[in-house]
């Protein structure tokens, strides 16, 4: 097992150079460091005196990938992508272009927020879905499932952003249940999570209950199913002790990717329910130019999908003993 | 469980903690997490809602009188220039530009003004200064102001304003009008190279202390607008302890830094800052005695506005502002008397405001019957449409292609645009000048007479028909928008308009094209690539528009002004007009104080450039603010933003609004807990069945 581990950690070296290569070349396709500057510094009296001060200031005053003018490793190290990159590998993100904020504890701040949202999300969902698509599983070929999976495609046919203003509107402005809007930490941040959460339980069942149904009607046709009930286990018997048991492979698989991006918190969500989370942080970056959030969230991202791939692996040891580490 | 928690809470849709209940608070909020407090380095409206509550420079406009006036804010008096010519003799106030060589600006401030408390003033019982030269221990875990126990203060002096005006010449800061103030402020250029090769001692001739509370400044040139920078944050003091303090490594590690925590003179200091949540702003504990403004414009009497005449301000002692990105929630939070004010946008316009007989918009039913106040004001801003006054096409200033633009003007029917597409928010411009701003005038003397009649009986401006415009057309060489060898006659638009309604305006201006047989052709971009045709002249034409840093006719006619052309001098002037006679009129007027001699200038390039055309006029936009009746003294200041000082809230008032506004609603909630338990006695029924049947 730990050979793999160590195995898997050193074939992510290469995926994560890959993948800064790939950022960094995306993004100085779309923008260059003088219209980075441009962007940040504003839109009146700014000269070209003052870009070339501000990409000397940052650091983008310097070729994109070689240097001419320098000599030997210079050539490559005395340049924007090497100064640029470097840092990552040690998790030191730096400060933001456009206002020197250190990126790490913003992130370190704002994940908090997007998890009070994405993790009761995920485990109410999970087991929503889970009970939801069981019982339709278990009226399989009757109207319950037809209805079922007819409800279940309407509703995830309708785009997260009704449900948002739609709740809102009912529980936060007619019912006046909750706040529309905030946050807060502490206690009083039940009040405010409890409708975002709600209304993500609510938006993902749809597709939720279509995926775990499909996996469980899989399960309840096998052989093994049969042998139980030929035994006389009882159909919740069934589905409950042996079907969820071996429907754990795809379950964990599902939940296990799903973590990383539990951190990243949801763009939408976050900006209507003005939850001080990382969701908007990354695409506020894209749009600002700011080269520095904008790699650093790509590689931390990627990081935490190695991670997760990794986890999911080692996950499948624990649900299934047949499975083994080579 | 969780509901019943809720509602023996009180009121469970309050976002805000019982203890604020009637704490007189200001609630707003802001739509964008702001990045620079620092004033040196900080240009955006956005921002500048904040920092000017903390910081002060010398002078401020009125908050009250219109147009915009100047007055002291730290300084004693509006300093008035002293002119000198090259052999240094004293020259009279309205001497000639040409004969000016340095322009003295003496400034002196108050004594008696107090620094907030800040951490970077305190000191230790033997006078030095306690936190400085700290280590990453002594630091350890802090991560805003307030986490340091001890502050302290100082007496404002004019070595501070000196101090950022040095501050600005460092090209470490990028200061986003350095270059601009190189160009007048005598040996910044030189103090800024020298900084830039680690010389901190060079000399800076064009700033001076003069004695503990005077300072000047001296401008290489008869610059009368400088004025108007004074009234700028960039020129608001700066401690430099509060600098050395910033600059410790170990407290910039801890992402503690100047362009964060404000060190102010005013009104207001920065308690929290969350830019991604929320920033909160106190009263400072050691602001002078100020009063509110005893007179203003007619009608502010009127409307309560004088009500509250020579009282000390500020009166709320503390603001809270939240990150409200979405403007839904936003809108229904301001309903829910959550927000003490808001804008309004396009979505709710229709609900929220209604247009009386005279045609003045007024607030709708529903918002009067919650008190809900509307005020409406002109914003110093022009939006316009930019020939490329270079292309072969659309740009020359031969009769045929002047008149080629003015049927393009007459076509575009700014009229109906502002009235489809902003609801009636804007005033439609016949010069780059908007009302309230020197050289704007009203009534027949003020139309654009290439593309407008005067109407007598009515007493308004008609615009001229699309035929006279197809005449104008046929007389530029494209009869029926088509040139001489029967070619359609096709121009490109130039846009970053990829938004939800882009398409609805798009369409608009083709058809009105279409009207004249010219054919558009609208070419969207990112904003990058739209930036780079402009500067590279690479286009026929485009949509700007321009926000007044300073409320002068000159800060709006140097848009056309040759040698700020964006191509051949990386100006503001993006159309690239050049018109020797306008630029004449420009370089005298700019140097004019306001008279008539200055105003007949303005007429005259602004017939230049109405009968040149290299813009299509388009619209002032109009701002409508809505506040709620327990706000009171709220006036729109589209130029001074350090206004929270003069606003009054009747916590109590807003405190029975909301309770009576927010009574929950919970049986529809009971009534779906019912269905639900109906809904699973079946289910169960069934599964007990099931598992009782054999199998």
């Amino acid at each position: 097992m730990i050979t793999y581990i160590i195995r898997r950690i050193l074939y992510a070296i290469p995926i994560l150079i890959g993948v800064n290569l790939i950022v960094f070349l995306l993004f100085f396709v779309v923008n260059s460091p003088d219209q980075m500057a441009r962007k940040i510094l504003g839109e009146k009296n700014v000269t070209q005196q003052d870009v070339e001060n501000w990409k000397k200031q940052n650091g983008y005053h310097l070729p994109l990938w070689f240097n001419t003018e320098a000599s030997g490793i210079s050539h490559f190290t005395e340049t924007i992508f090497y100064q640029k990159s470097v840092k990552l590998f040690v998790f030191d993100f730096g400060t933001s272009d456009a206002n020197n904020i250190n990126i790490t504890s913003q992130v370190a701040q704002r994940m908090w927020p997007s998890l009070a949202i994405t993790i009761p999300t995920l485990l109410i969902g999970l087991m929503v879905n889970i009970t939801v698509s069981m019982i339709v599983a278990y009226y399989r070929a009757t109207y319950v499932d037809f209805w079922g999976t007819i409800v279940a495609v309407i509703v995830m046919s309708v785009s997260q952003l009704f449900y948002i203003i739609g709740g809102q509107w009912v529980f936060g402005k007619i019912l006046r249940l909750f706040p529309i809007s905030g946050y807060d930490t502490g206690t009083d941040m039940l009040k405010f999570v409890i409708l975002p959460v709600v209304i993500g339980v609510i938006a993902g069942i749809g597709g939720g209950i279509r995926f775990y149904r499909t996996i469980f009607l899989e399960e309840v046709n096998r052989d093994y199913v049969r042998t139980a009930r030929a035994k006389g286990v009882s159909e919740t018997g069934v589905l409950f002790k042996h079907a969820l048991k071996n429907a754990m492979i795809p379950i964990l698989t599902n939940v296990v990717l799903s973590i990383p991006f539990l951190i990243m918190g949801g763009l939408v969500m976050e900006a209507f329910f003005a939850i001080p989370g990382l969701g908007s942080f990354i695409i506020e970056a894209i749009q600002a130019q700011d080269f520095a959030i904008v790699r650093s969230m790509v590689y931390l991202v990627s990081v935490l999908y190695i991670i997760g791939l990794l986890l999911t692996d080692i996950s499948y040891t624990l649900v299934d003993p047949r499975i083994r580490f080579e | 469980m969780v509901l019943i928690f809720f509602l023996s809470c009180g009121i469970p849709n309050n976002p805000y903690p019982k203890s604020e209940q009637d704490a007189e608070i200001y609630y707003s909020t802001f739509d964008e997490e702001p990045k620079h407090f620092d004033p040196a380095v900080s240009y955006s409206s956005d921002e500048y809602r904040f920092i000017q509550q903390i910081y002060e420079p010398p002078l401020q406009y009125h908050y009250l009188k219109r147009p915009y006036e100047l007055i002291p804010l730290t300084a004693e008096t509006v300093p008035q220039p002293r002119y000198f010519d090259a052999t240094g003799q004293k020259l009279p106030q309205g001497a000639p530009a040409a004969s000016v060589t340095r322009a003295v600006y003496e400034i002196r401030i108050r004594p008696g003004i107090m620094f907030q408390p800040h951490p970077c003033f305190a000191k230790t019982e033997d006078g030095t200064l306690r936190y400085h030269n700290l280590t990453k221990t002594d630091v350890k875990g802090f991560s805003e102001i307030k986490d340091f126990r001890m502050t302290g203060t100082r007496e404002l002096t004019a070595a501070d304003y000196v101090y950022q005006i040095k501050r600005m010449a460092d090209p470490r800061l990028s200061c986003p009008i350095l270059s601009t103030l190189q160009d007048y402020i005598l040996g910044m250029e030189a103090y800024s190279v020298a900084l830039a090769n680690g010389q901190t001692d060079a000399p800076f001739p064009g700033v001076e202390v003069v004695d503990r509370y005077t300072y000047q400044v001296t401008l290489k040139a008869k610059y009368p607008q400088f004025v108007y920078w004074l009234a700028m944050p960039f020129f608001s003091p700066m401690p430099e302890e509060a600098i050395s303090f910033y600059n410790q490594p170990a407290i910039k590690a801890r992402n503690i830094t100047i362009d964060r925590f404000p060190v102010g003179t005013g009104a207001y200091r920065m308690e929290t800052l969350i830019a991604h949540k929320e920033i909160v702003l106190v009263k400072n504990e050691n602001f002078r005695v100020e009063r509110y403004p005893s007179s203003g414009e007619p009608g502010d009497r009127e409307a309560g506005l004088l009500d509250d005449a020579w009282e000390i301000i500020p009166f709320i002692p503390k603001v809270i502002y939240k990150l409200e990105k979405e403007y839904i929630p936003r809108w229904n939070k301001f309903l829910q008397g959550y927000y003490d004010s808001s804008s309004l946008s396009s979505d709710t316009f229709d609900s929220a405001v209604v247009f009386n007989d005279t045609g003045d918009p007024a607030a709708s039913e529903a918002l009067k019957a919650k008190d809900i106040v509307l005020r409406t004001s002109v914003r110093p801003t022009t939006y316009y449409l930019a020939f490329n006054m270079l292309d072969d096409t659309v740009g020359g200033y031969t009769p045929e292609q002047q008149k080629l633009r003015q049927a393009i003007s007459i076509a575009l029917d700014y009229e109906e645009f502002t009235e489809i597409f902003l609801n009636g928010r804007g005033v439609v411009s016949h010069s780059p000048l908007p009302p309230g701003i020197f050289g704007y005038e009203s009534g027949e003397q003020g139309i654009n007479p290439y593309m407008y009649d005067w109407d007598a009986a009515t007493d308004r401006p008609v615009r001229k028909s699309i035929e006279e415009a197809r005449q104008l057309l046929a007389e530029a060489g494209y009869p029926g928008g088509q040139d001489r060898k029967g070619n359609p006659l096709i121009i490109s638009f130039d846009n970053t308009w990829n938004s939800a309604g882009a398409t609805a305006r798009l369409t608009w201006m083709r058809k009105k094209l279409e009207q004249l047989g010219i054919t558009m052709e609208s070419r969207t971009t990112d904003y990058n690539r739209f930036r780079d045709k402009v500067k590279n002249g690479n286009f026929q034409f485009i949509f700007w528009g321009w926000n007044a840093d300073y409320p002068d006719a000159e800060n709006f006619l140097f848009l056309l002004y040759g040698p700020n052309g964006k191509v051949r001098h990386d100006g503001e002037n993006a159309a690239n007009y050049d018109n020797p006679a306008y630029n004449q009129l420009f370089e005298e007027m700019k140097n004019m104080e306001n008279s008539a001699e200055r105003l007949a200038r303005i007429r005259e390039m602004n017939r230049l450039i109405q009968r040149d055309a290299p813009w299509v006029f388009t619209f002032h936009p109009v701002s409508f603010g809505l506040s709620h009746q327990w706000v009171q003294n709220s006036k729109p200041n589209a130029l001074g933003g350090g206004t929270l000082k003069y606003l009054r809230v009747d916590a109590k008032r807003r405190s029975e609004n909301r309770q009576a506004w927010n009574r929950p609603v919970v049986w529809p909630l009971w009534m779906c807990l019912g269905v639900f338990i109906l809904g699973t006695i079946p289910a169960v029924i069934t599964i007990w069945k099931r598992e009782r049947k054999p199998q």
